[in-house]
C-alpha cells in the first residue's frame, strides 16, 4: 500500500462539493489522509457553498478559483496569489472541465514547483466523447451508435434511424433520456445552453452497468484498476452504493481501453455489457469519480499513489484488490457558522488554522 | 431616509453582512462597508460624502454619482426606505 | 495616506454567485501594444482605435509557414483577402510572400491594385461574374470553379480569348466534422466530384492544375485536415490514373481557429485552440503517407486568414457610461460596438483594463454604443470599476471586423499599424460627413426641406 506519512509536501485537490451531485475532491482527499499524509491539504473551490469547506479534517486551507472559463492568465494569476501565501507540490484536479486547463498549463506548473499526474492533451481528446465513436471501434472496442448533432433539426431527420428512447449528452456534462423528438430536442436545447456544441445523441445499450476507476500509467498499462457495479442508483442517475466485482471479460475489456490511449493518470470507465455479453464502452471520465474511496476500500489507495506518481516516484504498486467490498454514501449535515461563509465568500480565502485560533 | 434595517445587520470587517432577521447575506466592498457603517451611525448623506472624500483619494462629485448608485441598490434590496 | 477609491458595492449572495476574489487580481492589465502606449495611441488617433501590429503578422506567418514546411517543405500560404483587406495589411503578407487569395471580382481587384500580378491570385468563390472570369481568364489567375455554370462560362471564354484557362475544382467532402459545408464546390463521396472532372476533361478547354476545398470556419479538430488531405490525395491519384493528369496543387483552403473562444464553447480559445503544430501535423501525416506525393510532389496550398490576422489586431474602445443592471450585473456602454467589432457576436473576446486597479471586481457587461439590444461586446467577466473615458482593449479582433464592419449610425474610426520600428501609421482614415454624402443623389424635388 501507498505510504505518504514519510512526505512533508502540500497536495492541493480541487471540487469539495458533496451533497446529491457530489465532487471527487472530498474523497480523494480522504484517501490522501488514510495513507497516512500529515502535510496541509489545500482545497481548491469554484463557489464558497461547496459542502467540504465546512468539514473539518478535511482541508487546512481553502481558496476560491476564477472558473476555467475566465481564462489561463486569470486562472494562473489566481495561483500566483496562491503560492504567494503557501507552496503548493502537487494539484490533483478532479472536475472535466478543469482537466485541460491543468494539461495546457503543465509547463507553467512545473515552473512553479507544482506537479501532475494527467493525461496528455493528446490522450484527453481521443477520450473526447464526440470522439469515441471515431477513435475506438477501428481498435476493437465497441461504442454505442453515436450520433454528433449540430441542430437540433438533426433530430428530425434521424428520428427513423434511431430506436427512441436515446440518450441526449452534453459535451462535458449532464446526460437525459430522451423518448422522443420532442424530448431529445428540448434537452437538445438545454445542453447547447450551457456546455456548447455539438450535442451528443447515443443508443441505449440495455444490461448491467460496471464502473472501473484506474490510474494509469502513460504507458499502455494500469497502475491499478478497480470495478465495480452500482447497487443504488439515485433518481438523478448516480451511484450511491455499489460493489467490488471480479469479472475478467470486463478488466481485460478495460485494459484495452487504456492500452490504446496510453492513458496516463486517473479516469473512470463507464461500460456497458448487453445482453449477449458484449462490452461497450459508455465514456471516459478523465479524473477520480466521487466513489473512489470504494478503490481505497478494496485495498488500492489510488489518490494515494497519485500523489507519489506525480512527485515522480517509479515504483508505485498498488495490490489486488478485493471484491465484495461495498460502498454505500452517506450524507450528513455539517454544522458550522455563518461567519465561516462569510470568511470564504469576501475573502476568496480560507486558512482554517487561523479560524482555529 | 429610514435605515432602521440597517441596525439589525451583522456587519463584520471583511465586508460580509449578515441579516439574522431573515438569513440574508450580502458581500460588501470597501467604500460600501465605509458608508453602511456610517449609516448605521445615523450620518446622513451630505455629511458622508465628506468623509468619504477624508478617507479616499477621490472628488467629492465622483463620489456624488456613485453614493447615488449604492442607495438605489440598498433601496432595491429594501435595507434602506425613503 | 488616503485609500485607494473604488465605487461603493453591495451584493447579495446566493448560491452560484459566490464566486469572488475580492481582494486579489484575476483581471491583468495591458497598458501598451508593442511597448507603444495606449494612451498615447488614444490622444493621437481618437477613440474607438483599431490597432495592429506588423510585428506580430509578421512573426504568426513566418512561424505558420515554418511550421507547415517542417512536415512538408513545398507548402504555400496565400493571403486570404475576405479576412483583412486593408491595403497595408495585404502588402505585408505579399512582402513576406504570400500569393493572394479572394473571393470576388471585387477582392481581385484590390489584388491587382495592391500589384499582385493575375497568375500570382487564387480566385475562389461563388459568384464570380462573366467579367471578373475574363480578366482573371487573361491575367492567368489560377480559377477555383465552385460549380457547373461556372465550368461552362469559363469553357465559353476560353474560347473567345484563345486561352487555355488554368483551373482547379472546389471539392467538398466528409472529414468527420460537422456542419459539412456541401453548399460549394462538388462533392467527393457521391463521384460528384469525379463527374466534374470527367465534363472539364471532356471540354478540353482548360487545364486542370489544382484541386481545392474548404472544409469549413474555426475548425477546434486538427484531424479533418488530414481526413481532407488524405482524401484529395487519393482523387488527385484517382485523376492521374483515370485521365493521365497530374494536379500541380491540393489547396486545403483555411479554417484554422485563433486564440478566440467562440459564445458557446466552454474552453477558453487559448485552451482548445490547436497549435500550428498540430494542424501542420495532421496535413503532413497525410502528405506524407501518399504514393500522388511520393511520385509526383504536388505543391501544398493554404489560405488560412483567421490565424495570422486575428491575434495582431487589438481595438481600443472608451467608456461611456455605467449603469447596474436588475441581475446585480454592472453594465458599461463602450464607444465601440458590433457595428466595428462584428466578431464579438461569434467570439467571447478578451476585454482587459489598461491601466492597474486597486480593488475589486465585478461582474460587468460591456455594451457598445448602438441603439440596439443586440450591440454586445461581451458577456458578464469579471472586471475593475471603470468610470467615462477610461478605455479597455478588446482582443483578438484583427480577422473579419475591417472587412465585415458595417455603417450604422457611427462614422468607422482609424485603423493604425505599429512598425516593428515602433512608428505608428494610420492605414484607413476615421470617416467623416463626407464617406456618408459622397455617393448620394437628391432629386431636384427633394432638395429643399
Amino acid at each position: 500500500m501507498p505510504n505518504l506519512s514519510h512526505l512533508n509536501i502540500t497536495v492541493a485537490v480541487s471540487g469539495l462539493k458533496t451533497g446529491d451531485n457530489p465532487q471527487p475532491g472530498v474523497p480523494v482527499i480522504r484517501s490522501i489522509r488514510a495513507a497516512g499524509f500529515t502535510g496541509k491539504i489545500i482545497g481548491l473551490v469554484y463557489d464558497s457553498m461547496e459542502s467540504g469547506i465546512y468539514l473539518e479534517g478535511i482541508a487546512d486551507e481553502v481558496y476560491q478559483m476564477p472558473y476555467p472559463s475566465t481564462g489561463a492568465d486569470s486562472f494562473l494569476a489566481r495561483l500566483d496569489y496562491i503560492l504567494s501565501n503557501s507552496k503548493i507540490d502537487v494539484i490533483i484536479p478532479t472536475l472535466d472541465s478543469e482537466i485541460p486547463i491543468y494539461i495546457r498549463l503543465e509547463k507553467e506548473l512545473q515552473k512553479r514547483g507544482i506537479h501532475t499526474f494527467l493525461p496528455t492533451e493528446e490522450q484527453f481528446n481521443l477520450r473526447d466523447k464526440i470522439k469515441l465513436s471515431q477513435f475506438f471501434p477501428p481498435k476493437g472496442i465497441d461504442i454505442p451508435k453515436t450520433h454528433l448533432l449540430n441542430s437540433a433539426d438533426q433530430i428530425v431527420k434521424l428520428q427513423n434511424e434511431v430506436s427512441f428512447p436515446v440518450i441526449i449528452k452534453g459535451r462535458l456534462y449532464e446526460a437525459y433520456k430522451a423518448n422522443n423528438v420532442f424530448e431529445a430536442q428540448k434537452y437538445f436545447y438545454e445542453l447547447q445552453a450551457k456546455w456548447g456544441l455539438p450535442i451528443i445523441m447515443q443508443e441505449i445499450i440495455d444490461g448491467d452497468e460496471f464502473n472501473v476507476v484506474i490510474v494509469g500509467d502513460g504507458k499502455g498499462g494500469c497502475l491499478g484498476m478497480v470495478p465495480q457495479r452500482k447497487l443504488v442508483i439515485t433518481d438523478k442517475g448516480k451511484g450511491f452504493g455499489g460493489v467490488v466485482v471480479k469479472n475478467p471479460g470486463l478488466q481485460s475489456y478495460a485494459y484495452k481501453v487504456i492500452e490504446a490511449l496510453s492513458w496516463r493518470g486517473p479516469c473512470e470507465l463507464e461500460i456497458m455489457k448487453d445482453e449477449e455479453g458484449v462490452f461497450y464502452l459508455i465514456e471516459i471520465n478523465p479524473r477520480f469519480p466521487a466513489w473512489v474511496r470504494l478503490a481505497e476500500g478494496s485495498g488500492q489507495n489510488q489518490p494515494a499513489a497519485t500523489v507519489l506518481l506525480a512527485m515522480g516516484e517509479e515504483q508505485v504498486q498498488l495490490p489486488p484488490f478485493r471484491p465484495g467490498t461495498l460502498f454505500i454514501r452517506h450524507a450528513e449535515d455539517i454544522i458550522s457558522d455563518i461567519s465561516l461563509l462569510g470568511e470564504i465568500s469576501v475573502n476568496g480565502e480560507l486558512i482554517r488554522t487561523k479560524v482555529e485560533k | 431616509m429610514n435605515t432602521d434595517q440597517l441596525m439589525t445587520l451583522a456587519v463584520n470587517k471583511n465586508g460580509f453582512i449578515f441579516d439574522p432577521e431573515n438569513g440574508i447575506s450580502y458581500t460588501v466592498n470597501d467604500t460600501g462597508l465605509f458608508i453602511l457603517r456610517h449609516l448605521q451611525k445615523g450620518v446622513e448623506q451630505e455629511e458622508l460624502l465628506n468623509l468619504l472624500t477624508e478617507e479616499y483619494e477621490v472628488s467629492k462629485e465622483h463620489v456624488r454619482s456613485d453614493m447615488e448608485h449604492y442607495m438605489a441598490m440598498l433601496k432595491a434590496l429594501h435595507l434602506v426606505e425613503d | 495616506m488616503k485609500k485607494n477609491y473604488t465605487a461603493p458595492y453591495i451584493e447579495r449572495n446566493s448560491a452560484g454567485n459566490l464566486n469572488k476574489y475580492a481582494h486579489t487580481t484575476v483581471v491583468r492589465h495591458q497598458d501598451s501594444i508593442d511597448n507603444v502606449l495606449i494612451k498615447d495611441l488614444i490622444a493621437e488617433h481618437g477613440s474607438p482605435l483599431f490597432v495592429f501590429s506588423e510585428k506580430q503578422i509578421r512573426r504568426a506567418y513566418r512561424r505558420l509557414q515554418d511550421t507547415i514546411r517542417i512536415h512538408y517543405p513545398l507548402a504555400d500560404i496565400t493571403w486570404s483577402y475576405k479576412t483583412n483587406y486593408l491595403s497595408a495589411i495585404c502588402n505585408i503578407f505579399h512582402q513576406e510572400g504570400a500569393p493572394a487569395e479572394v473571393v470576388s471580382g471585387m477582392e481581385y481587384e484590390l489584388a491587382r491594385h495592391n500589384g499582385i500580378p493575375g497568375d500570382n491570385i487564387y480566385f475562389n468563390g461563388p459568384s464570380k461574374r462573366r467579367s471578373d472570369l475574363s480578366r482573371a481568364i487573361s491575367e492567368g489567375a489560377f480559377i477555383h470553379i465552385d460549380h457547373l455554370e461556372e465550368l461552362y462560362m469559363i469553357e465559353k471564354l476560353a474560347d473567345e480569348l484563345g486561352i487555355t484557362p488554368r483551373v482547379a475544382i472546389r471539392m467538398n467532402m466528409d472529414t468527420g466534422i460537422s456542419p459539412l459545408w456541401t453548399r460549394f464546390g462538388f462533392n467527393y463521396e457521391n463521384g460528384e466530384a469525379y463527374r466534374t472532372v470527367q465534363r472539364l476533361v471532356s471540354g478540353g478547354k482548360m487545364k486542370l492544375t489544382g484541386l481545392h476545398t474548404h472544409i469549413g470556419t474555426f475548425i477546434l479538430d486538427p484531424n479533418a485536415y488530414y481526413w481532407a488531405a488524405q482524401k484529395m490525395l487519393v482523387f488527385a491519384q484517382t485523376i492521374k490514373d483515370s485521365f493521365n493528369i497530374v494536379v500541380d496543387y491540393i489547396d486545403l483552403g483555411g479554417g484554422f481557429a485563433s486564440q478566440n473562444t467562440l459564445i458557446d464553447q466552454y474552453t477558453p480559445g487559448e485552451l482548445s485552440s490547436p497549435s500550428f503544430e498540430q494542424y501542420a501535423e495532421a496535413i503532413g501525416t497525410a502528405f506524407n503517407a501518399s504514393t500522388f506525393v511520393k511520385e509526383h510532389h504536388p505543391r501544398l496550398i493554404l489560405e488560412t486568414g483567421r490565424v495570422l490576422i486575428d491575434e495582431a489586431g487589438y481595438l481600443i474602445a472608451s467608456v461611456l457610461g455605467k449603469k447596474n443592471l436588475p441581475t446585480g450585473e454592472r453594465a458599461v456602454i463602450l464607444d465601440a460596438g458590433v457595428n466595428v467589432n462584428i466578431t464579438a457576436w461569434w467570439y467571447k473576446q478578451r476585454v482587459v483594463p489598461t491601466k492597474p486597479f486597486p480593488g475589486s471586481y465585478q461582474n460587468t457587461v460591456f455594451y457598445g454604443p448602438l441603439c440596439m439590444n443586440i450591440d454586445v461586446i461581451r458577456s458578464a467577466m469579471p472586471f475593475p470599476d471603470l468610470y467615462y473615458g477610461d478605455t479597455v482593449l478588446i482582443s483578438p479582433v484583427g480577422a473579419y471586423n475591417v472587412t465585415q464592419w458595417m455603417q450604422f449610425i457611427e462614422y468607422r474610426p482609424n485603423v493604425c499599424l505599429i512598425s516593428e520600428t515602433g512608428k505608428v501609421d494610420i492605414i484607413r482614415e476615421k470617416e467623416d460627413m463626407s464617406d456618408m454624402i459622397a455617393r448620394e443623389f437628391i432629386p431636384e424635388h427633394l432638395r429643399r426641406v
